[in-house]
């Protein structure tokens, strides 16, 4: 385990949790009471096939969406007693998404994008360097700060990427296959930023259907038909 | 280079900045609704204010004509006419309603003069009493009429049109009017525009003892003015006139240029308008294509507001942003339409009369009108989409590619 200190204290509870989807030609569950805790500092991979609902849950622990029945506590709060507002604030606050697409905004620079979450939560600029440090502690240079999503490698959009997940000094890094769109070399790199963070005392979930990459994580939780796999 | 504080702001010019071509041709709608209504505002309020001010100058005036509604028996018509004329007697009744005001009673009809070897004209001719000249019109060159003399003053348009100068012999009448004189040129009147006691300026203004050696109607006139200081004194004098005059059948009309120049205004003020209403068709064009615009730049932007709304941006942000960007496209059509409406009002109003009225508050005001109606219309175009954008669902919206 790489010596890292995991506490007993949960970042995430899942009690029971079900989700069902009210469609036309029927209801359709996709979870069907899910059961387990994520504890601070621990590193979680996710696994599963193609519909067993883990992206599902994926969307539920990211606050995007909300259980139909069951408890979800993140942060010491249950979500599903959140307004859409509260939600938001509890991703903007809590949460640092790392996506499979990067997901950058095209309009801002590197350096903006990592930035962004700190303006939404304190209303200005960050006056701390907090945006440079971060970009440094994913390997991005100054040179970088200034171009584009467009003018950056896969690579080097997913370090600006995990910088802004974690200006605003999250509770939990999520993680949707995170090297999917990205070579093996590069891959691994963004994997080792990751192990790194997680060292420092960062609890990490990531979904990815890559048993190498979820040997990275402490434990890994299987999902099938949407139920967690003995 | 950092973000400003508002970041959504920001990121609503760098889109429009982004999408160019595509926010200027909405803008370009913007431009031309804004340029629509904010010249044709201009054009109706200079039109406007140079009718006041010609109409204005006779405003303290009560213009007393016989009734042609009624058949109170006046003296007989002019010469090849059925109008009825306000007999001497009536005349003393209106001035002792009239109280210490001026009465001018005026004879007036039309014939047909000739300069020199120029072609016959008909021109209209008043009689007035010399002393009374000078209460209605200004002399610009020569002298005005005198007790006796037969000189007679001639209107600006006339003078021009006619080449008449101080001096000159004007031939009136012919065969087939019945009279033949000559008359001398004492003086040009300056131009008085359009009024509803006299209209002068292609007139002959003749001395009342010779209108009437001419064309008899002695002690009878076609119509008569009171002139009195101020507006207010209108009501009373019309009220006292109208009891005497008017008892058990209507003999006389009592007209006051105040209330015409009321009417005339709201009548050029329903005109604007409506010319406004036709400029606000064209803006209603430049909204559905804002609109449009908007409605695309949200279709085109689906993945990034998911992102933004996951990363921690409230419904509230995500609709301002759309909004800001709607202000932004139409404050570059509203600044872009209000100058070219400025320089174009004024070439247009330079074109059709005079520019001595366009830098008026009543005239100029439509520019900032203008610009900010096209604004407002661009706020309004974009709540539809801002709000659908702030609506979307984040996870279908992150899953758009």
């Amino acid at each position: 385990m790489r010596g890292i200190s995991i506490s007993d204290e949960p970042v995430i509870r899942l009690v029971d949790v079900r989700k069902v989807y009210k469609l036309k030609a029927g209801d359709v569950t996709a979870l069907q009471g899910i059961s387990f805790d994520i504890l601070k500092g621990e590193f979680v991979a996710i696994m599963g096939p193609s519909g067993s609902g883990k992206s599902t849950l994926l969307n539920l622990i990211g606050c995007l969406d909300v259980p139909t029945s069951g408890e979800l506590i993140l942060a010491g709060r249950n979500v599903k007693e959140m307004s859409d507002d509260e939600l938001t604030f509890l991703r903007r606050d809590e949460i640092g998404f790392i996506f499979q697409k990067f997901n950058l905004i095209s309009l801002l620079t590197a350096y903006e994008n990592a930035e962004y979450p700190i303006i939404l939560k304190q209303g200005h600029m960050d006056e701390e360097g907090k945006t440079a440090r971060m970009m440094k502690l994913v390997g991005l240079g100054d040179d970088l700060m200034t171009h584009k999503p467009s003018e950056l490698s896969g690579g080097q959009q997913q370090r600006v990427a995990i910088a802004r997940a974690l200006v605003n000094d999250p509770a939990l890094l999520l993680c949707d296959e995170p090297t999917g769109n990205l070579d093996s070399v590069t891959g691994s790199q963004i994997m080792d930023i990751l192990k790194g963070l997680n060292e420092q005392g960062r609890t990490i979930v990531m979904v990815t259907h890559d048993p190498n990459i979820a040997r990275s994580a402490h434990r890994t939780i299987n999902i099938i038909d949407g139920r967690v796999a003995a | 280079m950092k973000i400003r504080k508002n970041v959504f702001f920001q990121l609503a010019s760098r889109n429009v900045r982004l999408n160019f071509s595509r926010s200027l041709l909405a803008a370009l709608g913007i431009i031309i609704g804004v340029v629509a209504i904010t010249t044709m505002g201009i054009l109706g309020a200079n039109i406007q204010l140079a009718v006041s001010s010609n109409l204005s100058s006779s405003a303290n005036s009560i213009i007393i004509t016989p009734d042609t509604g009624s058949r109170g028996g006046f003296g007989p018509p002019t010469r090849g006419t059925t109008t009825l004329l306000i007999t001497d007697n009536q005349v003393r009744e209106i001035e002792q309603a009239a109280g210490h005001n001026v009465v001018v009673p005026i004879h007036s009809g039309s014939d047909l003069i000739q300069v020199g070897t120029k072609d016959k004209t008909r021109v209209t001719i008043y009689g007035l009493d010399p002393e009374k000249v000078s209460n209605f019109v200004e002399i610009a060159e020569g002298s005005s009429l005198r007790g006796a003399s037969s000189g007679v003053l001639i209107g600006s348009t006339l003078a021009k049109d006619q080449d008449i100068k101080v001096g000159t012999r004007i031939k009136v009448g012919d065969e087939s009017t019945g009279t033949n004189e000559v008359v001398r040129v004492v003086g040009i009147l300056k131009s008085k525009g359009f009024g509803i006691d006299l209209m002068p300026d292609n007139a002959i203004i003749a001395p009342d003892h010779w209108y009437t050696s001419v064309y008899g109607n002695q002690g009878e006139y076609q119509q008569v003015d009171i002139l009195v200081p101020s507006i207010k004194d209108i009501p009373p004098i019309k009220d006292a006139i109208d009891k005497k005059m008017n008892k058990k059948v209507k003999v006389v009309s009592i007209t006051d240029s105040g209330a015409l120049l009321e009417t005339i205004n709201a009548t050029i003020g329903q005109i604007s308008t409506f010319i406004l209403l036709l400029g606000g068709i064209s803006l209603l064009v430049a909204s559905v294509s804002i609109f449009n615009v908007m409605m695309m730049s949200v279709k085109d932007r689906i993945n990034e507001i998911g992102v933004l709304r996951s990363i921690g941006t409230t419904k509230s942000e995500i609709r301002k942003m759309f909004i800001y960007e709607s202000f932004i496209i139409g404050s570059i059509g509203a600044v872009i339409g209000g100058l070219i409406s400025f320089i174009g009002g004024y070439l247009l109003v330079r074109v059709i009369g005079t520019t001595n009225y366009f830098f008026t508050p009543a005239s100029i005001m439509y520019v900032p009108y203008g610009m900010a109606i096209g604004i407002v219309v661009c706020l309004i175009s974009g709540l539809y989409p801002a709000a659908k954008a702030a609506n979307l669902n984040p996870i279908e919206a992150l899953r758009h590619d």
